[in-house]
């Protein structure tokens, strides 16, 4: 497989996993701002903003925190250069970029999704109409795996996408985490004591794992258990224990069909390594937000390896 | 369902009666509900809109990607019919290559006084590096598309050769793909000869051209690529497809590079000899130290390799010159000259303005004429004499009378007509047809079938997709 076209796949299910978790997030502060008060609803969508790193873009256009404003700057607003509709479209090209790689069914859930999200994004986005963005960015996202899972074979190409899903999903966790890290703080001086459920909600449902906790806690709500869970629990698809599994298990295929192990390989043992035997208590001893930034220069590094290990760039 | 009466329909004739050809479709037709028919017209569009079969449109900003509108009435051909037509296509191709081998040698054609030297050495298209060199295997014209146009039960025409890179065979397979999902029934009461191969028989006829180094180099199959501008590429859906259906990589310029001595590309384990490009990119981007330094769409050197024998490019550069309508209107005099016979499919009468009396002759009937340019493509730069206003006939015969050796006029055809589906059911419409043709040292081999164009507007004689023509299934009927 050519270098540039394995560097579109990687990219092209970075891009999909990133759209899907913007939609998540928006979710979830939509859920936030429909419970609680006005002024707590403005602090919401603040952080949402914060979240996907553009609080400067969004504060030089606008004044407030409003719900709508926040969404559809997310979603679709150019001056938001990681909005949604242009995450797809990067998922599009990239998918086209690397057509002759991916499997006609991959190809047509990218490209019906594209279609269906273009037209609904091609309008400012009602109050009416969120609920159907969001569902419709999720379900292209389940679409896609499905298809993939479904119809590809099991090659060079279906472990560079599973790698850039992996690589982004876990910085996306992480991320999330970090910028949540100070509401869980408080609670963790006293352990055992409760948080406001609210948030924690919030926090979960960010990242899609609201269910899954719940079933594992039956409503023990503590900052512990929760990081814990998202840190690491390998049951949950979008721990970041899991995402690095999943990840080390990707690369390691690449290496095995290439028949030699590169740099990413390396760096991924030893990110592994400081995954691995580490525990709850010692993440909260060293402070979680150490540990998170830590764990997203190691994925980023990991990230740089396998474009140079496989000639992404001439 | 009456038949127009000014010219010859493909499916009536006359006095209304269904032509044999379109008996099974026509009892197949009828059976249909009208409602039915629109719903699954609807359905189409949605079908090729899901698997992004579309054009790119230059200088337009909105709607960067066109669907080509599809019709979903056949164009059917039948069997004896196309063993004619076959015969005439492969005579005509193979004379194409014999004149392109003799042009860049001997130049016997000229010696012998059948085509003037100026013909070619005043065109762009001809490319002097090719002089004295000889691709593998001889070829010249791996792929051509010969368009053809129809005025009669047995007149049949060649209105263009497409020798660079034609393009439009993707629309022949998807076209093809649809219907079936469409209408499986049809299938089974028409007997149909495949298109679906088409690919396969393209590789093979790629991997039997492969170049003296491949066969040197003891590895097993020959690589091939498909090299495309990109993404942006009008045609890149067409690219992409063929690479897939092939099987062969998709490449691009900075995917390329020379490497001890052949032409390389950058795989995600290390550079790769590569041994034959189906290249659709044109000569001059080819390679930036050979033709347009600044192309970044080419391969630094491939020139090289290529005359070196290490690689073989599809079309071979410098192919082009067999699209120049002034070369065309020589074509009964070349096909003559290389195959020993009468050409089996005219050319449609073609008066060059270069000669002074045709000159005066185009001047006196421009209302009648369809004037083109012999460089130009795609329905571009182009007067139809019939339609165009009294304005336009006068700007263009300034245009003529400045630089007449860069204009062809030919009579206005009376193309005939096969009816499209349309909300008031079916009414003709003007079409042409487009077969492929694949050439190697192993043989010429003509796919059944081919691209049908089709004119939306009633009473249009513009096919061209870049100005609103359509495109329609096209079957042979088996024996």
């Amino acid at each position: 497989m050519l270098g540039r076209t394995a560097n579109g796949l990687f990219w092209m299910f970075r891009y999909l996993e990133r759209a899907e978790n913007t939609a998540r997030l928006l979710d979830a502060g939509l859920r936030m701002s429909l419970t609680r008060g006005t002024d707590y609803a403005e602090e919401e969508w603040a952080s949402v903003i914060s979240t996907i790193g553009q609080k400067a873009n969004y504060e030089a256009k606008h004044d407030s925190y409003d719900g709508m404003t926040a969404w559809n700057f997310v979603l679709r607003e150019k001056s938001n250069p990681t909005n949604v509709r242009e995450m797809f479209e990067a998922v599009r090209t990239n998918a086209r970029l690397a057509r002759t790689t991916i499997s006609s069914d991959v190809w047509e859930a990218v490209n019906e999704s594209w279609m269906r999200l273009d037209e609904l994004l091609s309008r400012p986005v009602g109050r009416g109409a969120i609920g159907d963005v969001v569902g419709t960015i999720r379900r292209a996202g389940m679409r896609v795996h499905g298809a993939l899972d479904g119809s590809m074979l099991r090659s060079e190409a279906f472990h560079f996408a599973r790698a850039g899903t992996f690589a982004e999903r876990a910085e996306s966790t992480a991320r999330i985490l970090d910028m949540k890290y100070y509401l869980l703080l408080p609670s963790l001086s006293y352990v055992g004591s409760s948080l406001d459920s609210g948030q924690w909600d919030q926090v979960l449902r960010s990242v899609a794992g609201a269910q899954s906790y719940s079933w594992l806690n039956a409503g023990q709500i503590d900052a512990r258990g929760i990081v814990e869970f998202l840190v690491l629990d390998d049951r949950f698809p979008r721990s970041l224990a899991f995402c690095r599994t999943a990840l080390r298990d990707n690369l390691a295929a690449l290496a095995r069909l290439h028949g030699q192990e590169g740099s990413s390989n390396e760096l991924m043992r030893a990110a592994d390594m400081h995954i691995s035997d580490i525990t709850v208590d010692q993440i909260l001893e060293q402070g979680l937000h150490e540990f998170l930034t830590d764990f997203m220069a190691r994925n980023a590094a990991i990230a740089l390896a396998i474009a140079e290990d496989y000639r992404f760039q001439s | 369902m009456a038949a127009p009466s000014d010219n010859f329909d493909e499916m009536f004739d006359a006095s209304g009666n269904t032509r044999p050809a379109y008996t099974g479709y026509c009892d197949w037709y009828d059976h249909q509900e009208t409602s039915w028919m629109r719903q699954k017209s609807a359905d189409c569009d949605d079908s090729f809109r899901r698997t992004g079969i579309t054009f790119n449109v230059y200088g337009e900003d909105e709607a960067e990607e066109r669907l080509i509108p599809f019709d979903m009435v056949p164009r059917i051909i039948g069997a004896g019919e196309w063993r004619r037509l076959t015969r005439g296509i492969e005579q005509r191709v193979r004379a194409l290559n014999s004149f392109l081998y003799d042009l860049y040698h001997r130049q016997e054609i000229i010696r012998a006084g059948r085509v003037p030297e100026r013909l070619f050495r005043q065109n762009e298209a001809w490319l002097p590096h090719m002089v004295g060199f000889t691709p593998p295997g001889g070829i010249y014209t791996h792929i051509v598309g010969i368009d053809l146009v129809r005025t009669g039960p047995d007149e049949w025409f060649v209105l263009e050769d497409n020798a660079r890179t034609p393009s439009g065979v993707s629309y022949m397979l998807e076209n093809r793909e649809t219907m079936m999902s469409m209408f499986p029934d049809l299938f089974s009461q028409v007997p149909v000869e495949t298109v679906s191969n088409y690919p396969r028989r393209l590789a093979r006829s790629l991997a039997a051209s492969a170049p003296p180094a491949f066969k040197e180099s003891g590895r097993a199959k020959p690589t091939v690529a498909v090299l495309t501008p990109g993404i942006y590429n009008s045609a890149y859906f067409e690219h992409a497809f063929l690479a897939d259906q092939m099987g062969a990589e998709l490449v691009e310029g900075s995917d390329l590079r020379v490497v001890n001595g052949l032409v390389q590309m950058r795989t995600t384990s290390g550079f790769k000899p590569l041994d034959v490009l189906y290249r659709r990119v044109d000569d001059e981007f080819l390679d930036p130290l050979t033709f347009n330094p600044d192309s970044m769409l080419g391969v630094p050197g491939i020139m090289d390799v290529y005359r070196a024998g290490g690689i073989t490019i599809a079309n071979a550069p410098g192919t082009g010159i067999c699209d120049d309508k002034a070369i065309y209107s020589f074509m009964p005099e070349i096909v003559e000259f290389y195959t020993g016979e009468k050409p089996l499919l005219p050319n449609v009468e073609t008066w060059r303005c270069a000669d002074p009396d045709s000159l005066a002759y185009v001047l006196d009937h421009l209302e009648e004429l369809v004037v083109k340019e012999v460089h130009g493509s795609g329905g571009y730069g182009m007067l139809i004499g019939p339609t165009a206003s009294k304005k336009e006939i006068n700007e263009f015969r300034a245009k003529l009378k400045g630089n007449p050796e860069n204009y062809i006029a030919q009579p206005t055809l009376s193309l005939s007509t096969c009816p499209i589906f349309t909300k008031e059911g079916l009414a003709p419409r003007h079409v042409d047809l487009r077969p492929f043709v694949l050439v190697s040292p192993s043989g010429v081999d003509i796919t059944p079938g081919g691209l049908t164009r089709v004119a939306l507007k009633g009473g249009s004689l513009v096919v061209n997709s870049s100005q609103g023509g359509g495109t329609k299934d096209t079957w042979v009927l088996k024996d």
